[in-house]
C-alpha cells in the first residue's frame, strides 16, 4: 500500500506542479483542503470578533467600542458565521473530500465546476473585506439586511449584499455538484439503501441549497436595486410591504438552517456506530428523516415574523408546521441514543464531541419549540433567549458536528494521527465554556433582555458577566484544541487506512487517499454499517 | 481512471441549474402576485399603458428563435454543421430584435416619465409606483438573461466552427439551447403579467 503515491504528491489534472497543482487542481480532496483553510481563517475571524462583543457586553456602558462599531462587529460576526462558516464549513470541506470516496467513485461529477465555486467562494469573502474598507465601512444592519434600514443606511451594504450572493452561488453550484455526483457517479452496485449516512444528509441539504439559495439571491439583488434606483418596492409610501422583504428573505434563510445542521447530524451518524461498534439504529429513519427536514424545513420560514403583524391564521399555520419539524429531528436524535444501546463503546475525541452534539443540539431543539409556540414566542421574540436557542443549535450543533468531522476525518485526510488527551481537555473546556457562555443568555432572554443592543439595564449585568467569562472559556478550549491538530502536522504519527475500526469505503482506501481515490475496485458492502468484519484493532495502535 | 462523457449527466446538472433560475424568477412572480393582490386596479391601468404590440412582436420573435436553435441542434446531431451555424445566427438575430425592441419600449416610457425613482411615478398612484417598478426589474432581469443567453449561443456557434462541438459531441450546443429555451418561457409567463392584465 505505502508505494502508492498519494493525492498530496499526485496532481490532477496530471503534470501541474507547486501553487498550480493547487489552484489549478480538479482533485475534490485539493479542493476539500483548500476549503478546510479558507474557512478556518474566516471562523477564527469571527470568533475573534464574537469575543468582542460579548467582552463589550461584560461591563455597563462603554468598555472597548462605541455603539457604531458594535453595530458593525455583530453584523460581521453574523455575516462571516452564516456565509463563509456554517454553511459551507461541512458541505464544502468534508462533503467534497468524502462523498465521492463514500459512492466509490475517482471524482465530483463536474470537477471543473467544483473549483469554480471555490473560486466563487474565495472571490465572495474578498468582496466581504472590500466591503469591510471601503466607503462608509461595513453594515450595521445585522445579518438580515431588513428593510427599511439596509435601503436608508450610509454604510456598505450594496457590496456585502452582492458578496453574500456569489457565496450563495458558490454555495448552490457545489449542492448541484453532490446531486449529480451521487445520482450518476454512484457504483452501480451501490443500491440506495447502502449509501453512507453522510452522503445521504448531504444530498439533502444539496437539493435544499439548490432549490432555496436562488430566493436569497433576488432578495439581495432587491436590496441593491432599491439602493441604486430607490424603486420603492418595499416603501410602504410608495405602494410596498417591508414584511415581503421578510417573507422573501426567511424563504431562502429558514431553510439554510436545514443546510446548516443536517450535515453536521450526517456526520454524527457516521461517528456514533463506528464507536459503539453496532449498526446504526433505524438506518432508514434517518434516511427519510433527513429528506423530510429538508422538505418540512422549507415550509416554516414565517415563524421568524410572528410579531411583525402578519395575519393570525399564517401565525398558527407556521407554528403547526414548526413543531411538525421537531418529529424527524427527534427520530434522530432517538436513533444515536439507541444506536449506543448495548454497544460496545469505545470513548475516542470525535464521539466526545459527537456526545457533547447530542446534548447541546437537543437542548436547542427544545428552545426552539418555546420559540415555535405563539405565546412565549411574543414574550421572548429578539431577545438573547433567541440568540442563546439558535448558537445552541449552530455552535452546539453544527460548530461541534464540524469538530467532529474534523477528528473523525484528520487522519484520512492527512494521513497522521493526534494525541487524545489534548483533544479531550479542549473538547471539554469548549462544552463547559460554552454552557457558561449561553445558559445565561438563556436567563437573560427570559428577563427581557434585548438582542443587538448595545448597553442594558443595570439587573442584566451579572449575567453578561458570566457570558462574557464563558466566552473566554470556549475560546480558549477552541484554540486547544486546534493547536493539538497543527501539532500533530509537526510530530507526524502515520495513520493506517482505517484507525477507528470503520466500514464505510473511505477507510478501504490509504491514509491519505491516492488521487483517484481507489487502487482496486471498491467492494461494496451490503449495508454500510456492518461491523461484524472489524475486529478489535484496539486503540493500542493509535496514540 | 478513465471516465466517458455521461451525457445524461451533463442534462441533470444543466436541468438543476435552470430550476434555480426558474426558483430565482419565482421570487419576483410572488412579489409581483403579492402586490397583484393589493393593488389590482392599478395594475390594470398600468397593463394598458404597456404597448401590446411590441410585447406581442417580441413573443413571436422569442417563439420563433427557440424553434430555429431546437432546429440547430437536430441539425448538428445529423452531422449538418453548416445549417446548424446558419439557424444559430438566425437565433442570434432574434435575440438582437427582441432587445431593440426593448430598447424602444424602455425609451418610450422613460421619455414620458415613467422610469424608478421618476416624479411621475414618486407623486402618483402607489399601485402604478409597484407596477412599473417589478415591470423593469423583472423585463431588465429577464433581459440579462436575453444576454447571457445569446452569449452562450455565441459560444455554441464559435465552436461548431471550431469543431469543438460536433455530431457527436453537442452538450454544449444542447445546453445553451435548454437556456435558451428557459428564457423563452419565463417570457412566455411575463407576457401575460404585465402585457394582457385583465
Amino acid at each position: 500500500m505505502t508505494a502508492i503515491p498519494s493525492f498530496f504528491t499526485q496532481s490532477s489534472p496530471p503534470g501541474l506542479t507547486g501553487i498550480k497543482a493547487w489552484l489549478l487542481t480538479h482533485d475534490h480532496k485539493r479542493l476539500g483542503l483548500m476549503y478546510l483553510y479558507a474557512v478556518l481563517f474566516w471562523f477564527v475571524v469571527a470568533m475573534v470578533i464574537g469575543l468582542l462583543i460579548r467582552t463589550e457586553l461584560m461591563s455597563q456602558g462603554r468598555t472597548i467600542m462605541g455603539p457604531g462599531m458594535y453595530n458593525s462587529l455583530f453584523t460581521l460576526h453574523g455575516v462571516i458565521m452564516i456565509f463563509l462558516f456554517v454553511i459551507p464549513a461541512i458541505p464544502a470541506i468534508f462533503g467534497n473530500f468524502f462523498l465521492p470516496i463514500q459512492l466509490g467513485t475517482d471524482d465530483v461529477f463536474f470537477p471543473r465546476l467544483n473549483l469554480f465555486s471555490w473560486y466563487l467562494f474565495m472571490f465572495g469573502g474578498i468582496f466581504a473585506l472590500v466591503a469591510l474598507f471601503t466607503g462608509d465601512g461595513f453594515p450595521d444592519t445585522g445579518w438580515t439586511f431588513y428593510v427599511p434600514f439596509s435601503v436608508q443606511s450610509s454604510s456598505n451594504v450594496g457590496l456585502t449584499v452582492s458578496a453574500a450572493f456569489i457565496l450563495g452561488m458558490s454555495s448552490m453550484l457545489t449542492g448541484l455538484n453532490f446531486v449529480t455526483t451521487f445520482h450518476r457517479m454512484r457504483d452501480k452496485r451501490m443500491g440506495l439503501m447502502q449509501i453512507p449516512l453522510f452522503t445521504w444528509s448531504l444530498y439533502a441539504t444539496a437539493w435544499v441549497q439548490i432549490l432555496a439559495t436562488p430566493v436569497i439571491s433576488i432578495t439581495f439583488v432587491l436590496v441593491v436595486m432599491e439602493r441604486l434606483l430607490s424603486i420603492g418596492l418595499f416603501d410602504p409610501a410608495r405602494g410596498g410591504d417591508p414584511i415581503l422583504y421578510q417573507h422573501l428573505f426567511w424563504m431562502y434563510s429558514h431553510p439554510a438552517v436545514y443546510i446548516m445542521i443536517l450535515p453536521g447530524m450526517g456526520v454524527v451518524s457516521e461517528i456514533i456506530p463506528v464507536f459503539s461498534r453496532k449498526s446504526i439504529f433505524g438506518y432508514k429513519a434517518i434516511v427519510w428523516s433527513s429528506m423530510g427536514i429538508a422538505i418540512a424545513g422549507s415550509l416554516v420560514w414565517a415563524h421568524h415574523m410572528y410579531t411583525s403583524g402578519m395575519s393570525d391564521v399564517s401565525v398558527f399555520v407556521f407554528s403547526l408546521l414548526t413543531f411538525l419539524v421537531a418529529i424527524p429531528s427527534a427520530v434522530k436524535v432517538f436513533s444515536w441514543v439507541a444506536t449506543m444501546y448495548k454497544g460496545s463503546i469505545e470513548m475516542t475525541p470525535p464521539l466526545l464531541l459527537s456526545l457533547i452534539f447530542i446534548y447541546l443540539f437537543s437542548v436547542g431543539g427544545l428552545t426552539g419549540l418555546v420559540l415555535g409556540a405563539v405565546g412565549t414566542d411574543i414574550h421572548v421574540h429578539d431577545t438573547h433567549f433567541v440568540v442563546a436557542h439558535f448558537h445552541f443549535v449552530m455552535f452546539g450543533g453544527t460548530g461541534f458536528a464540524f469538530l467532529a468531522a474534523l477528528h473523525y476525518w484528520w487522519p484520512k485526510m492527512f494521513g497522521i494521527m493526534y494525541p487524545f488527551r489534548p483533544a479531550y481537555i479542549g473538547a471539554v473546556l469548549t462544552a463547559v465554556g460554552f454552557l457558561f457562555h449561553y445558559v445565561p443568555m438563556l436567563i437573560l432572554g427570559l428577563q427581557g433582555m434585548p438582542r443587538r443592543y448595545y448597553d442594558y439595564l443595570p439587573q442584566y449585568e451579572t449575567g453578561n458577566f458570566l457570558a462574557g467569562f464563558g466566552g473566554y472559556l470556549l475560546c480558549i478550549g477552541l484554540v486547544v484544541m486546534f493547536v493539538n491538530l497543527l501539532a500533530s502536522l509537526r510530530h507526524r504519527v502515520a495513520a493506517p487506512a482505517d484507525p477507528w475500526g470503520a466500514t464505510t469505503l473511505e477507510w478501504r482506501v490509504p491514509s491519505p487517499p491516492p488521487v483517484h481515490n481507489f487502487v482496486d475496485k471498491p467492494e461494496i458492502m451490503d449495508f454500510p454499517y456492518d461491523f461484524r468484519q472489524v475486529g478489535d484493532n484496539s486503540a493500542s495502535q493509535r496514540s | 481512471m478513465h471516465r466517458e462523457s455521461d451525457q445524461v449527466g451533463i442534462k441533470i446538472g444543466m436541468w438543476l441549474f435552470l430550476y434555480s433560475e426558474i426558483i430565482l424568477f419565482g421570487g419576483l412572480f410572488v412579489l409581483y402576485a403579492a402586490y397583484f393582490f393589493e393593488h389590482p386596479q392599478s395594475f390594470v391601468a398600468g397593463g394598458k399603458e404597456l404597448n401590446r404590440i411590441i410585447g406581442a412582436l417580441n413573443t413571436i420573435v422569442l417563439l420563433v428563435s427557440s424553434f430555429t436553435v431546437a432546429a440547430s441542434i437536430t441539425a448538428i446531431r445529423r452531422d449538418d454543421a453548416k445549417r446548424a451555424q446558419r439557424l444559430l445566427l438566425f437565433s442570434l438575430l432574434c435575440g438582437v430584435v427582441f432587445l431593440v425592441n426593448k430598447y424602444f419600449e424602455w425609451g418610450a416610457k422613460i421619455d414620458h416619465g415613467i422610469y424608478p425613482n421618476s416624479e411621475t411615478l414618486v407623486n402618483g398612484e402607489p399601485g402604478l409606483n409597484i407596477f412599473f417598478g417589478l415591470y423593469y426589474v423583472i423585463t431588465g432581469l429577464h433581459g440579462l438573461h436575453v444576454i447571457i443567453g445569446m452569449a452562450l449561443l455565441a459560444v455554441s456557434l464559435f465552436f461548431i466552427r471550431s469543431g469543438r462541438v460536433s455530431g457527436s459531441r453537442y452538450a454544449m450546443l444542447d445546453n445553451a439551447g435548454l437556456y435558451w429555451h428557459l428564457v423563452d418561457l419565463i417570457w412566455i409567463f411575463v407576457f401575460p403579467l404585465f402585457y394582457l392584465v385583465l
